[in-house]
């Protein structure tokens, strides 16, 4: 049996609302964490089976054909098992979502750094050693390297206009046409992407650092050509993940298919330079802004136009306007996606994908539309919040961006700001604050989930990952709900795919998605245990282990008697993705200090106000926010991958080179949610988190630095070099 | 990584008889092992100068004789130092994280290799990894790189704070050789320019260990150590300077400034100090100075703007030190 539901309109319920257990909420800890401090939770990399032997990846130092002329004499090398050149290792890591990975070919080499062998040894020093002897000669062939000085393609269905823009933008009292541009980054999860893998002869297991177990399976299936039964992938616990690893990577293939060749379990973890390579990136952008609006500030003309990049034949492309769609309106637009193809490491989805970079930049725009009015930036955006979605003319399910804006201004000290530039200085620093808005799309996506009540002791399964967000905790929260537990009593299983299939973590839809799915199971197991006492299940109540109905309280478990009570949910979209334009909000500020002498720019505080559904866990949503702040912080002063302008390479690829905000760059972060239930986000209310604080907080730090030092920054991230130009 | 046979001596005869071709000694192992795991460096024999007894800081004529395996932690902790040497004790605390600095040592750190990419990076050609094969910064990506001493050969930069620190307190090198003899040499005549030979970059002869570096009496009381930074902590410097100047009747009687961020070593010029000494501080002088430092300047697309940069903050640093 199962309880399935498909969204296809408002929940006006709030059955969470009227349960008795109390615990959904509430800042309850995460089962997991003390084992993450104890370092008892193992990743990918820490488990040894018997035999366990150790791969190495071998990069491709150039972009042509491939060849490895010492082959043999590596294989002849002490401790060396095998050097692996199959044609199923692959090439580029499987896109979030993929559910499939084709043999790629292992003969060309498409960018520099794509893992063209595999060395497997009895060590891992002997592997290591091993794969720097291999000699990797490339008969090279001229690439494109550089978006820039290539004719980007235009994908008819990333382009969107309406009216004439170009007239909007010569008859408006105001207007400005800017060009900004953001880096290429890299997910830098602190776990780097590891596999192991065992075949016992019929099935491959392998112990993975994967966000989406059921693709994953999938995909590993389709990359080694076996049925997808045969083979089981696991990953109770994930370092970090952030997009990198959505599709499996290099790593699970070359682990997998040494593991079937030598009969061995093999481990393969990435060096943390090959993370940088072979796993998707952030594309770097150009984004040309264009607004005009009227004297009072209403937006008549709106222009969104974004150069990224990926490989050839890749389909994913960073969807930088994705909430330039819905986020304001103007009568006159044009929104359009360019695609450069070149040969630098593939890109794919990165924290929050589209509008980490497009909002952020979208809200620097906004302010310099700001600051040329003389309208007040929190003002000006509260002057443009469409009555329904500009896109499509549908009704917003919920927008709660006004209420953030006023949230956070208030809470920031917004009223207090003198508007002009340049007037506040401590020693060598100008002092500046900033804001924008954050805007970032909500999707919930299929999605089940196993409940089964054991006595009073409840276990949750499902392939649903958690890559450090909280999934344990939530689930254990929403379970422990529904059937009237203390959280202690129910215990979560993750990151198996014996368990039924979860949503995976991305697009931080985990939460609303396998969240629901444990409901619906919870639900189920409600519904029997009515049946059983002979009423409805809304009649009873279930808490502490108790069920009471009237005047009647059972222990739980006499209820459940010997045998157990299983239950399974599933969830899916539906309609509701047409009726309503979904989406979560949020305010960021920033207090910036702009060195006068040295262009260094430090945060000094941070805010963010934001709406986002039902906060299950307050601890582990305010978590995920500092989380995106920070990467705001890194995205606007810090982060850049440095490729090189002949062939292409990552030239900064370790954590000396590529500048992730370290403690003493990241100020004191206030978080606060603005209650927000929206009826189409199925009976929890939940919506995605995740993402949302990471979408305009560099922008917030951008426009702080204008009104810091009166310098306008248009390049991410803001270096000291880039400050002093723009200072001088 | 390579095999390598380890040895431990407890002895510094012991240590100096033991080093032959293809061996290296190793302290903190902070940067070596980085090396050695890329095979960048893979010296066949590894030998630990950690315990022979050289980690002791001691009063010298005045001054102070740090030993070669003095962490950088201890160093910048010490109380005489932090009193007379605070340039010092700042530049130490700029760099690195504190776990690194707890391994580090002094005379490693000295020693410490470029942290060029393309260094890095066997993949690429380097003049001063493999001698003869060219150099791809040249040509490629710069940040991190030299424009003061470069050649057409390497450009790669010396990204130590606690050497440039040492250079303005002048310090000495006190060298053993293999034959257990001692000899001492400048701090400034102790790193070479790369020229047409940047894969020798000391004038340590095979065999020759550190055992340690002194600093004479301090020559100023007005000490300053700037670092700017792509991030808050933990970065290498883009820039740094290390002041340390007397004042006598409202002028400048003793200047020696270094640099670092900027040379293909830890970086001073003569004609700056002069040019200061003697001379009442103004901002004039202070950009005249940033002038004459950037006499022969030569900056790639990449490093241009450490020109301007370094200028700012050599006005800056000398301004807080003479005030």
């Amino acid at each position: 049996m199962s309880l399935d539901l498909k969204i296809d309109g408002p929940d006006r319920e709030h059955r969470p609302d009227h349960l008795a257990q109390n615990v959904l909420g509430h800042e309850i800890d995460r089962p997991d964490g003390w084992l993450k401090v104890k370092g008892e939770a193992t990743y990918a990399a820490e488990t040894f089976p018997e035999g366990l032997v150790h791969g190495i990846l071998v990069r491709a130092p150039g972009i042509g054909r491939v060849s490895c002329a010492n082959l043999e004499d590596v294989r002849n090398m002490p401790e060396v098992l095998a050097v692996v050149r199959d044609e199923r290792l692959l090439r580029n890591a499987a896109q979030g979502g993929a559910n499939e990975a084709p043999v790629q070919g292992v003969d060309t080499a498409e960018y520099v750094g794509q893992p063209v062998a595999l060395v497997v040894a009895e060590t891992f020093e002997a592997a290591r050693h091993a794969a720097v002897a291999l000699t990797v000669e490339i008969d090279g062939v001229e690439a494109p390297v550089d978006p820039e000085a290539v004719v980007p393609e235009e994908p008819d269905n990333q382009i969107s206009t309406r009216g004439d823009l170009d007239g909007a933008m010569r008859h408006a009292p105001y207007s400005i046409d800017v060009v900004y541009t953001t880096a290429s980054m890299n997910s830098a999860a602190m776990e780097p992407h590891a596999a192991t893998a065992v075949w016992d002869g019929e099935v491959l297991t392998l112990r993975g650092a994967l966000q989406m177990l059921k693709f994953n399976r999938n995909e590993l299936a389709d990359s080694l050509g076996l049925p997808p039964e045969r083979v089981r992938i696991l990953a109770p616990y994930v370092g970090g993940g952030f997009g990198s690893k959505l599709g499996i990577s290099a790593d699970c293939v070359a682990a997998a298919v040494a593991a079937m060749e030598l009969n061995r379990p093999v481990r393969v973890v990435q060096h943390r330079r090959d993370v940088f390579e072979v796993n998707v990136r952030r594309s770097e952008t150009r984004q040309r802004i264009r607004l005009a609006c009227d004297t009072q500030g209403r937006l008549t003309g709106l222009g969104h136009e974004a150069l990224v990049s990926n490989l050839p034949k890749e389909e994913f492309f960073e969807p930088v306007l994705q909430a330039s769609y819905f986020a304001y309106a103007a009568a006159n637009r044009d929104l359009r996606l360019k695609a450069a193809r070149i040969n630098r490491p593939a890109t794919g989805s990165v924290r929050a994908p589209g509008e980490a970079v497009g909002v952020t930049v979208f809200e620097a725009a906004i302010d310099e539309l700001a600051v040329k009015t003389g309208i007040d930036p929190i003002e000006l955006r509260l002057r443009n919040i469409p009555e329904k979605d500009p896109d499509t003319g549908v009704p917003f399910s919920s927008h709660r961006l006004e209420a953030t804006l006023k949230d956070g201004s208030e809470r920031f000290g917004w009223n207090e700001r003198d508007p002009a530039p340049r007037q506040r200085r401590e020693g060598e620093w100008w002092i500046g604050t900033g804001m924008a808005a954050a805007f970032r799309v909500n999707m919930i996506t299929p999605a089940e989930a196993r409940i089964t009540l054991d006595g009073d002791r409840a276990t949750v399964e499902s392939d649903m990952t958690d890559i450090g967000t909280g999934s344990y905790v939530i689930f254990q929260q929403i379970a422990a709900e529904i059937l009237g537990l203390p959280t202690g009593k129910v215990d979560v299983r993750l990151g198996d795919t014996a368990y039924p299939p979860g949503s995976g973590s991305g697009g931080s839809f985990g939460a609303a998605s396998t969240g629901t799915a444990v409901w619906l199971a919870g639900m189920e197991i409600r519904r029997a245990l009515a049946e059983r006492l002979g009423c409805d299940e809304s009649e009873m109540t279930l808490r502490d282990g108790y069920v009471t109905h009237g005047n009647r309280r059972v222990p739980l478990a006499d209820l459940v008697g010997g045998g157990a009570f299983s239950g399974h949910g599933r969830v899916e979209p539906g309609d509701a993705q047409e009726k309503v334009r979904q989406a979560t909000y949020g305010a960021h500020f920033a207090e910036v200090g702009v060195n006068d002498v040295t262009g260094e720019v430090r945060v000094r505080r941070m805010l963010g106000s934001f709406s986002a559904g039902r906060i299950l866990n307050p601890r582990t949503a305010r978590s995920q926010c500092h989380g995106g702040m920070i990467w705001g912080i890194g995205m606007a002063l810090t982060e850049e991958m440095t490729h090189d302008r002949r062939d292409g390479h990552v030239v900064n690829r370790d954590f000396a080179g590529y500048h992730v905000p370290v403690n003493a760059d990241v100020p004191p972060l206030d978080v606060y949610f603005v209650e927000e239930l929206d009826d189409w986000a199925g009976p929890l209310q939940v919506k995605g988190i995740g993402e949302l604080s990471i979408c305009g907080s560099g922008g917030a730090i951008f426009n702080a630095i204008h009104h810091a030092c009166g310098a306008r920054l248009r390049d991410f991230p803001a270096t000291p070099d880039r400050v002093l130009a723009a200072l001088s | 990584m390579r095999p390598f046979e380890y040895q431990r001596p407890t002895t510094t005869d012991s240590a100096l008889a033991a080093i032959a071709p293809g061996a290296a000694f190793i302290a903190g192992g902070t940067n070596l092992i980085d090396l050695m795991k890329l095979e960048v460096m893979a010296p066949d024999t590894v030998i630990d100068i950690s315990r022979l007894g050289m980690d002791g800081i001691e009063e010298d004529d005045g001054g102070v004789r740090i030993g070669a395996t003095v962490t950088n932690s201890d160093l910048a902790a010490d109380r005489r130092v932090r009193r007379d040497y605070p340039v010092l004790s700042r530049a130490l605390l700029a760099g690195a994280s504190g776990q690194l600095r707890n391994k580090a040592t002094t005379g490693g750190n000295l020693l410490q290799k470029t942290r060029c990419p393309y260094f890095y990076d066997t993949d690429t050609p380097c003049n001063k990894r493999e001698p003869g094969t060219g150099c791809a910064a040249i040509g490629g990506e710069q940040r991190n790189h030299a424009i003061l001493g470069t050649s057409e050969h390497c450009v790669a930069l010396h990204p130590s704070d606690m050497a440039v620190a040492m250079r303005a307190l002048d310090a000495v090198v006190e060298i053993r050789g293999a034959g257990g003899e001692t000899r001492e040499i400048d701090l400034e005549k102790f790193y070479l320019l790369p020229e047409d030979r940047p894969q020798d970059e000391t004038v340590l002869e095979p065999g020759e260990l550190i055992a340690a570096a002194r600093l004479p009496a301090p020559k100023g009381t007005r000490q300053v150590y700037r670092k700017v930074r792509d991030r808050a902590s933990y970065a290498f410097a883009l820039v740094s300077i290390g002041a340390v100047l007397e004042m006598e009747a409202g002028r400048i009687s003793h200047a020696a400034v270094a640099f670092g961020g900027i040379g293909v070593k830890p970086w001073r010029d003569g004609a700056v100090d002069d040019l200061l000494t003697g001379e009442e501080p103004s901002e004039g002088l202070f950009e005249q100075a940033g002038e004459v430092l950037m006499r022969d300047a030569r900056p790639s697309d990449g490093t241009e703007f450490k020109v301007g940069l370094t200028q700012r903050l050599l006005k800056a640093v000398l301004t807080e030190a003479t005030q």
